[in-house]
């Protein structure tokens, strides 16, 4: 990827479609597009069917004799299960609204990236088998055969669709494409035709409790390196707890935070503000080992594995005896927790209904799931005052916010995060309308997609992304991208590093955490990434978010 | 490519054929008269109330809304109530905005790839005014020709005719939502051959029915306003049909039984099409539920029972590690 300049990569991208049309243009599956098959190994681990080595450039797959009958079966199956299935085969007018708000067709100009064309790759194979019209009138009636070529399509485009739902929003019918993708993976996953990405993390999270494989002793090591470095900024040795019972609270985040940089800084913040209340309030929170994982790679193969991994979340807390679950920065994995959680695995009738006990704020919307997310909570804490800080040391950031889809469109927490970045940051810009809150465009690496080998399909995708932010950068001289999604924290210092040199990427609670006066702390001089800390200058918080251009709602 | 628009054009035009020689040349008018939209009607109840109990046959076994506002969340934060409703009100006026305004469709916007490389994305408000503009007026149209089921005509029918004949240009006065109706159609026929996008992914059951519709509303305009069908022959077949006394009376025109014929095939089409769009918007998962999953469990009526990996025998793979970085066990070695 290397090798292709911005500007040349820009320049393959045409919204004209070709001459043929979709179903007589052949998919040719090309490197740098596609993530490696999943390895026997991982699909085995979840004894998921038809574990094998297999290339996507082979013409082989070595798919089992019947597997065309295991697709039909499988369509039927979730035919009858899922009545977005069913619905989303039949009403589609093919209006045209979504066909340009996917940031894959925006960056490829792929038309079989058109989240109606994506969708109609599956419809063309319902009309066939399952509707009259189909059956006799053939392709007059948009029908078509089920071929090999029709199974490595699905392939090919299904894992290049993040699961965001942008195009969902502008449908008349609210047909979302993301459902269509995970009921697209759900089948293809019955011929074990997984990629990588997706099954390993999945395998590791069900045997070590995080996507990482990270085990117990090893997690224990890096967040003691962690405090190391918290020790070396602050001055303030923190002491996280793990897998304690009797906490009040157990907190979940994605294992990436633990993993890599910026991640690794936002995790630091989390410990540095559990450490916060744990002296000034005495709030007892705790890691946990076994559920060391918030992110749920199992969304992205099937309803069933996604709910396997994601028990054990109150599994935890019911052996830890823990109050309510506090999760932390992510994306799908609020998706998780939002949709799916309570109905897989609830209820969760031995937690008790989310009460912050600092501020004494019901947490009236989770009372059912019983898990709050952290900057819901954040913002709780800043509004009653229980956090002493001091937005200056943010002074060397120009931020703008990058909503992550699944908070976004899954959820809606938007004001939260601004609110918390207002009142850590003193220079927070909003990047264009069309391009935030319900409108956001995906990273382009979501849903499973962010290996290394598919960087072209990454970087493309980010597109619409990176061009929002480099609006920013030019106009205000924006230089930290905020996202509260750890696949964002993962992803986007590449898609900047290639659209738009000289933007870094934070979460939230790192900014938090920048600006948080601890107890005991040194004088500090640079910030947890060691960068000089401004100078000091007198500066009110809230004054930023009464400001007329706060775009909040 | 334009076999997509051919086959259905050629399709509309055969239909024409069939009623025109079937009722001039052969003198079918019963059967284009009565028959015909008898089971036509028929065809299109039963077939609407089957494919919508079809799809309520299978159950939602989540509840997975496209949030497009801000959260219901800590007490001063302002919830949007309609794009993200928390309540039962709150997704009857998303519904009916969705259903009645279009409204997620109002967003619409087009995506422009300019120098430098900079995206642009520009509110693109036509295919949601010509889609509401087709829709209203297909509706007034319906409404409108109840007069020819009602004896007497209600009054607020005959409302409706002064609105939509306000202009009062010609005799018989001009309704304004033939004309609407016709032109909208044509937009949205033209945009799906003019712009290259659409075209792409557009099939022939996108063509079919608007050239069918336009057939409809051009037949519908040519008995008001040129051939001037005679009126009372009309409204006794139509009575007929009504009370259950079908007769023809004698000197109407071929073209009437061709309208007639355009009608009973979409009615007839509609329950095995994209039509049904009529009644699955009402039924939209990712529409039609409140966003509060948080606060109340939705059930999932086949919630599978799945196998999972238990601490203890996760306990069991890293006693040993565990111990050793001083994490506490539920088992000793």
């Amino acid at each position: 990827m290397a090798d292709l300049k911005p500007d040349e990569l820009i320049a393959r991208t045409n919204f004209t479609p070709p001459k043929t049309g979709w179903m007589d243009t052949p998919t040719v599956i090309r490197e740098g597009m596609f993530c490696y098959a999943a390895k026997p190994k991982s699909v085995a681990t979840l004894g998921l069917p038809y574990p094998r080595e297999w290339n996507p450039l082979n013409d082989d797959w070595k798919l089992p004799e019947n597997w065309k009958e295991i697709i039909i079966e499988g369509m039927k199956d979730r035919l009858e299960r899922f009545r977005t299935f069913k619905i989303f085969m039949d009403i589609c007018v093919r209006c045209g609204a979504c066909a340009d708000k996917c940031h894959f067709f925006i960056g490829t100009g792929d038309p079989k990236n058109m989240p109606v064309v994506r969708a109609e790759l599956l419809r063309s194979i319902y009309r066939n088998e399952f509707t009259k019209a189909g059956k006799i009138l053939g392709r007059i009636a948009g029908a078509r055969e089920l071929t090999l070529d029709v199974l490595k399509e699905w392939w090919y485009y299904f894992f290049q669709c993040s699961e965001c739902r942008r195009c969902s929003v502008f449908c008349p019918y609210g047909i979302d494409t993301a459902e269509i993708t995970m009921m697209g993976r759900e089948l293809l996953n019955l011929l074990g035709l997984n990629i990588d990405w997706i099954a390993t993390p999945v395998a590791n999270c069900y045997m070590t409790g995080n996507h990482m494989g990270i085990q117990p002793q090893a997690f224990v090591d890096m967040l003691d390196f962690f405090a190391d470095e918290i020790e070396d900024t602050t001055g303030v040795r923190v002491h996280p707890t793990y897998n304690k019972k009797g906490a009040d609270i157990l907190f979940t985040t994605p294992s990436g935070d633990v993993f890599g940089d910026p991640g690794t800084y936002t995790a630091m913040g989390y410990m540095i503000l559990f450490h916060y209340l744990k002296e000034r309030y005495g709030l007892d929170v705790t890691w946990s080992t076994f559920n060391s994982e918030g992110g749920n790679f199992g969304l992205f193969t099937s309803n069933e594995v996604m709910k396997r991994l994601n028990i054990k979340m109150y599994a935890e807390a019911k052996r830890l005896g823990v109050k309510w679950i506090l999760g932390g920065e992510c994306g799908h994995m609020w998706r998780a927790i939002t949709q799916y959680m309570d109905t897989m695995n609830g209820p969760a009738d031995f937690l008790e209904e989310p009460v912050n006990p600092i501020t004494g704020t019901k947490f009236e919307n989770a009372k059912s799931t019983k898990m709050v997310h952290i900057v819901e909570f954040t913002a709780d804490l800043i509004k009653h005052n229980k956090l002493e800080l001091d937005p200056s040391r943010n002074d060397n950031l120009k931020v703008t916010f990058h909503d992550s889809c699944n908070p976004a469109r899954g959820m809606g927490m938007f004001d939260e995060p601004r609110y918390v970045i207002k009142n850590v940051c003193n220079n927070f810009y909003e990047m264009p309308r069309n391009c935030i809150r319900e409108q956001t465009f995906c990273c382009g690496s979501g849903s499973g997609l962010n290996a290394s080998e598919d960087m072209e399909l990454r970087l493309s995708g980010g597109l619409p992304r990176a061009n929002a932010v480099k609006y920013v950068q030019e106009k205000h001289g924006v230089n930290m991208l905020a996202c509260i999604c750890a696949i964002d924290r993962a992803v986007l210092p590449p898609l900047m590093g290639y659209w738009v040199p000289e933007v870094d990427v934070t979460g939230i609670h790192e900014l938090v955490t920048n600006a948080l006066i601890i107890p005991g702390e040194q004088e500090k001089t640079v910030n947890l990434r060691g960068e000089d800390i401004p100078n000091k200058d007198e500066m009110d918080p809230d004054e930023y978010y009464t400001r007329p251009d706060f775009s909040g709602r | 490519m334009n076999e997509k628009y051919l086959y259905p054009l050629m399709a509309v035009i055969a239909l024409f054929l069939v009623a025109y020689v079937g009722v001039e040349a052969v003198g079918l008018q019963w059967l284009f008269g009565i028959i015909i939209p008898f089971m036509a009607l028929i065809t299109f109840v039963v077939g609407f109330v089957m494919r919508v109990n079809d799809w309520a046959r299978s159950p939602v076994p989540f509840a997975i809304p496209t949030t497009c506002g801000q959260q219901e969340s800590l007490p001063w934060i302002k919830p949007n109530k309609i794009d993200n409703p928390f309540t039962t009100g709150g997704v009857i006026i998303r519904m009916a905005l969705e259903i009645l305004l279009f409204r997620s469709l109002f967003r619409n916007t087009t995506c422009k790839l300019n120098e430098g490389p900079t995206i642009s994305y520009v509110w693109e408000k036509w295919l949601w005014l010509f889609s509401l503009a087709f829709h209203y007026s297909f509706l007034t149209v319906l409404v409108r020709h109840l007069r020819f089921f009602l004896e007497p005509v209600p009054s607020s029918l005959q409302i409706l005719d002064k609105l939509d004949g306000f202009l009062q240009i010609g005799l018989p006065g001009v309704m304004i939502s033939g004309v609407v109706l016709l032109a909208a159609a044509m937009f949205l026929l033209l945009r799906r051959i003019v712009i290259s996008q659409v075209r792409y992914f557009s099939l022939a059951a996108d063509f079919f029915p608007l050239f069918l519709i336009i057939a409809i509303a051009v037949s519908g305009i040519m008995m008001r306003y040129f051939t001037k069908v005679d009126i009372v022959g009309v409204k006794e077949l139509t009575m007929g049909m009504v009370t259950f006394h079908p007769h023809i009376p004698d000197g109407i025109g071929a073209i009437f039984y061709v309208h007639v014929f355009f009608v009973s095939v979409l009615l007839a089409y509609f329950p095995f099409s994209k039509l049904m769009h009529l009644g699955g918007v009402f039924l939209s998962p990712t529409r039609n539920v409140r966003c509060n999953t948080r606060a109340h469990r939705h059930i999932n009526p086949w919630n599978p029972k799945v196998k999972v990996h238990t601490y203890a025998e996760y306990e069991d793979d890293f006693r040993e590690k565990m111990i050793g970085a001083g994490l506490p066990v539920e088992k000793e070695l």
